[in-house]
């Protein structure tokens, strides 16, 4: 197991003074809280700072974790010695809450910290399990389409001496036709086990991935279609792609790049369905033979045409 | 083969007909009702406009309540600041949306 400097991770002193690691907290936690942030890797970031100021908010913690961690590097390998925080009294003030902390952070306080937190939150519900909760990313084509897609969650779990470990088990969900981002599957019965009731149940929050052709907006789908300048000044009909296959869409003359086309119905199927979206962008074919130069100038002689007219140029 | 191992699980869709109790939403955030009638009371969640004698709320109730505990809880903010907080996601989100529809 790797030593962690959670001095290094809040990025505050050795000594720095309760109210230093309180302000640093809160400035990290600021900057990589996953409902916020949209920085890369804020999830494992934000796990990190909110381990390290577990430890240093709490002085007991804090007193510790320093007199275990002189002479230890980041990254070093790591035990701890067996009975080490038996000289310090745990008050409780820690709430594990549902993070899941580092092997390290859970050698360590993992167990008391854990069990506390379960007696404080006691069940409101006897008989009935604690509900669960968890985030997956989905496919669009899972919402356009339905059927089933593998899921595999990680699950903290207490072994007997109210040690934290991570689980891992996979579940194969039936995906709704028409969820939408943001929106939850309830699995009955998948949640946390009672002791003799019925167990709670799983919720999961599914986020789309990022689809090659089409953007998400609620229900409705945007797809950003190039067209040739004739075909924009022009109209013509043109190929193009839909969840339910291709259509053959009619451009109407004089469009121009931005012009909004809309395919009502044929967005995400949900009740009531939304809609498609083709966004028009004008392509311009590149002047890379004479031919198409020629063309070029002959356009410029034909059109008195001022792009600049809005500028007052 | 895996499949008979891992049967497929047929959950329920929570969307906006989904409605949820003032109990339910305790239940399923882990959180207590007074803290559910601050929610309410700060804007933070909306009552569905339904003629029951208890409180009931649209299926989006449930993320919106779950991201107001964590922020509350993650970056130690109070009432206002997670209303606040979720007002300018809200905001951010649109317009991310308005420059991805503009690009």
């Amino acid at each position: 197991m790797e030593f962690k400097d959670y001095y290094q991770v809040m990025g505050v002193a050795r000594d720095a003074t309760e109210a230093q690691i309180k302000q640093a907290y809160r400035k990290l936690a600021r900057k990589y809280h996953p409902d916020v942030s949209k920085e890369k890797d804020a999830e494992a970031h934000f796990k990190e700072v909110g381990e390290a100021y577990e430890v240093l908010k709490t002085p007991e913690k804090r007193a510790a974790y320093d007199q275990l961690g002189r002479g230890h590097r980041p990254g070093e390998d790591f035990r701890p010695p067996p009975d080490w925080n038996t000289n310090f009294e745990f008050s409780g003030a820690g709430d594990a809450g549902d993070a899941d902390y580092s092997d390290f952070f859970a050698s360590l306080f993992g167990g008391q910290s854990r069990a506390q937190s379960g007696r404080r939150h006691a069940n409101p519900h006897p008989g009935h399990g604690d509900d669960h909760h968890a985030k997956v990313m989905l496919d669009l084509e899972a919402s356009l389409k339905g059927g089933a897609r593998a899921f595999t969650l990680k699950i903290p779990e207490l072994d007997e001496q109210g040690r934290l470990s991570n689980k891992e088990r996979t579940l194969n969900v039936q995906i709704p036709k028409g969820i939408l981002s943001g929106q939850q599957i309830r699995l009955a019965g998948q949640g946390g086990k009672a002791q003799g009731g019925t167990a709670g149940d799983l919720y999961i929050e599914v986020e789309f991935q990022r689809h090659s052709l089409y953007q998400v907006e609620g229900k409705d789908l945007l797809l950003e279609l190039p067209v040739a300048p004739w075909e924009a000044a022009l109209g013509a009909t043109v190929k193009t792609p839909t969840p339910g296959g291709t259509v053959e869409l009619k451009i109407p003359p004089e469009s121009r790049a931005g012009s909004k086309l809309r395919l009502k119905g044929r967005g995400i199927p949900s009740n009531p369905p939304g809609d498609f979206y083709v966004v028009l962008q004008i392509a311009l074919p590149p002047a890379s033979d004479d031919k198409a130069k020629a063309a070029y100038a002959a356009m410029a002689a034909a059109m008195p045409f001022n792009p600049r007219a809005g500028l007052g140029m | 083969m895996s499949v008979a191992m891992n049967p497929t699980l047929q959950g329920t869709l929570i969307d906006e007909s989904t409605l949820l109790s003032i109990d339910d939403l305790c239940r399923i955030c882990s959180i207590e009702r007074s803290h559910v009638v601050a929610f309410v009371e700060e804007g933070v969640l909306e009552i569905a406009a339904i003629d029951l004698p208890e409180w009931h709320f649209r299926g989006g109730a449930l993320r919106r309540a779950r991201m107001a505990v964590r922020l509350q809880r993650d970056l130690e903010l109070n009432l206002i600041g997670v209303a606040l907080a979720l007002d300018l996601m809200d905001e951010i989100e649109s317009l991310r949306r308005d420059l991805n529809a503009r690009r």
